[in-house]
């Protein structure tokens, strides 16, 4: 096999990693899309923030530690524990859950029926309040995350390749179990929203805010546990990405990932974000391998885009989107 | 339990005296007062803005996400002063609403859309099955589509799929706004027959705005006329179709028979309701 197409394989294969990734944080902005038309500017943050929690929490760091030395001129900054990554984990969700409950309480159950475009701004505002916030709460230096989870070369792959192909791939572990969690969750969530009641519920508060209150669905309820669904997808990319590449501010640009990702997806659709996920992935990782010697390299930062551009014009609900339903 | 078919004197609902506000500042109801009597069809009949739907809102509490508020009177189920509840809790107490325009959930199926309607209640699956094939004993139609969007279903259906959807929460009273709007004239007889049925056989006690005031006193028992957010008059259906300022104001029939649009100039009211 020439080795042209045998690095093109390897390619595409780390491609369909980083896709993953990438739905990971999609995944995110459908849910919340998805129950209440908002696109959720803060996604992106959510993720750092939620990383960043469970740092400190990890680590034992005293939350708002420089506000209190300055008030108090003491000198904290650890407690004397640390915690177990799974504590720790439960921990940061319980932060999650109650962020959802303070930001639907405090902001959004007052912009009940107001345009997507002012709610939009909302999430516009919040992102940068969070990251403000999460600085403030947790320093702002770089974080190393180790949930114990194995990284590095996969050695079974590269094994069963090289004898294969006389050429071993290299695949990072972390990135194979990011596909996995990144199943279970689509599936978990799928079924959620497909099969249960409240999953029912969240659809029909998606279609129509007043006729789901007529029949008596609390949209409190319902945008809580959502905004909590997407705390906790933003920890698990969190997770994923901090692992990766450190917990930085850096992090909450992965949104800007996901954007594409979307388009492509739709923004309805869970599966449609792991299909997009995985179409961008290979997509422009395949592009960079073959194309980017010609054109000069550093085509991963606007293939993304071009691709979703493409999709939009011929199918503006990107591809699994909800059918845009029109009678007449 | 109530015997099917059967109007009582008991008042299920009691608006006394409502004035609602939207925004702070649009006085829409200027002191609405109404009875709903357990078993009964009340119809509440009126134009364009007169305050039916208002009226409605403002009992199943839907006025708030619309930024409207009752700021004048009370309302009250059974003697309970129901104004400060949320919409769920109402729909626990066996008062649902099914909004003008129908507005299903279009992406959901139509058995999805019936099934959010149980959304209140904690019954076992079973019990939501026998519910749903009792809405389907009312609307075959239904049957047919239970596994298409609603989005993609006709009018009449759609309107089917509100009132299945209110049927599955138990009621006991539905306040029902403008069920005929955008239906052929043979659909509007039919929806209203149905209304008649649930009415006499399961005994359920309707509150329903309608334009059509003609379809409407010849299903409800009593009726009350808005205009401009007041009760301008009110009695037994019998008695409002034989009433001359209704016929010919709202039924368009006057003592020389059926007027047509050319003598529009001519109308004049015989009595002033608005003073």
């Amino acid at each position: 096999m020439p080795d042209q197409l045998i690095f093109a394989m390897e390619v595409t294969l780390n491609g369909l990693m980083a896709g993953v990734l990438y739905a990971l944080v999609a995944l995110g902005f459908v849910l919340i899309y998805k129950a209440s038309g908002i696109f959720n500017y803060a996604q992106g943050v959510m993720a750092l923030f939620a990383a960043l929690t469970l740092v400190g929490i990890m680590e034992g760091q005293v939350p708002f530690s420089h506000l209190i030395n300055a008030i108090f001129g003491t000198d904290v900054h650890h407690f004397s524990w640390s915690v177990p990554a799974l504590g720790a984990i439960l921990l940061t969700m319980a932060v999650m859950v109650f962020l959802a409950w303070a930001v639907n309480k405090i902001i959004f159950r007052h912009l009940v029926n107001q345009e997507p475009i002012i709610l939009f701004m909302a999430t516009i505002g919040l992102a940068y309040f969070m990251e403000g916030f999460g600085d403030m709460m947790w320093g702002s230096d770089i974080k190393k995350l180790d949930v114990g989870l194995p990284q590095g070369l996969n050695m079974v792959i590269d094994e069963t390749t090289y004898g294969m192909f006389g050429y071993g791939f290299f695949i990072d572990n972390l990135d194979l179990i990011a596909t996995v969690i990144a199943i279970l969750l689509v599936s978990v969530l799928v079924i959620f929203s497909q099969y249960t009641k409240q999953g029912r519920a969240m659809r029909a508060v998606a279609d129509d805010h007043q006729a789901a209150l007529s029949v008596g669905v609390s949209l409190n309820f319902i945008w809580v546990m959502v905004w909590s669904l997407a705390g906790f997808v933003a920890l698990v990319a969190g997770i994923m990405w901090g692992t990766k590449s450190g917990v930085q501010f850096s992090l909450s640009l992965i949104a800007l990932k996901a954007l594409p990702v979307l388009m492509l997806g739709g923004f309805t659709s869970i599966p449609g974000a792991i299909v997009g996920g995985l179409i961008i992935g290979v997509g422009e990782k395949l592009f960079e391998f073959l194309m980017g010697p010609i054109v000069g390299g550093a085509t991963e930062n606007w293939f993304a885009y071009v691709l979703a551009l493409i999709f939009l014009v011929f199918r503006p609900q990107g591809l699994f989107g909800e059918k845009i339903i029109e009678r007449v | 339990m109530l015997d099917a078919g059967e109007v009582t004197q008991e008042n299920l609902l009691e608006v006394n005296n409502i004035e609602v506000i939207y925004n702070h500042v649009i006085l829409v109801l200027k002191g609405v007062s109404l009875r709903v009597p357990k078993g009964g069809i009340t119809a509440l009949l009126g134009g364009n803005g007169a305050g039916k739907t208002t009226t409605l809102k403002a009992i199943s509490n839907l006025l708030a996400s619309e930024r409207g508020e009752v700021t004048k009177g009370n309302i009250m189920l059974r003697g309970e002063r129901i104004q400060d509840l949320n919409p769920a809790d109402l729909v626990k107490r066996g008062v649902i609403q099914v909004m003008e325009g129908r507005h299903c959930f279009e992406h959901l199926t139509v058995e999805e859309n019936l099934l959010t309607g149980a959304y209140t209640r904690n019954a076992s699956k079973g019990d939501i099955n026998a519910d749903l094939e009792m809405v389907y004993a009312y609307f075959p139609r239904l049957k047919e589509r239970r596994r298409s969007q609603a989005g993609y279903t006709s009018g009449g259906e759609q309107q089917m799929v509100a009132i299945g959807r209110a049927l599955m929460s138990r009621p006991e009273t539905i306040l029902l706004d403008e069920p005929s709007m955008g239906l052929a004239p043979q659909l509007v007889e039919q929806i209203f027959e149905i209304v008649k049925s649930l009415n006499e056989n399961e005994g359920l006690t309707f509150l329903l705005a309608e334009q059509n005031t003609n379809v409407a006193l010849r299903y409800a028992h009593y009726g009350y006329i808005l205009e401009s957010g007041r009760v301008v008059m009110d009695g037994p259906a019998k008695e409002l179709r034989e009433n001359p300022d209704v016929k010919e104001f709202y039924l368009g029939m006057s003592d020389e028979g059926r007027k047509s649009f050319r003598d529009v100039r001519s109308y004049r009211r015989r009595k002033r309701w608005l003073s």
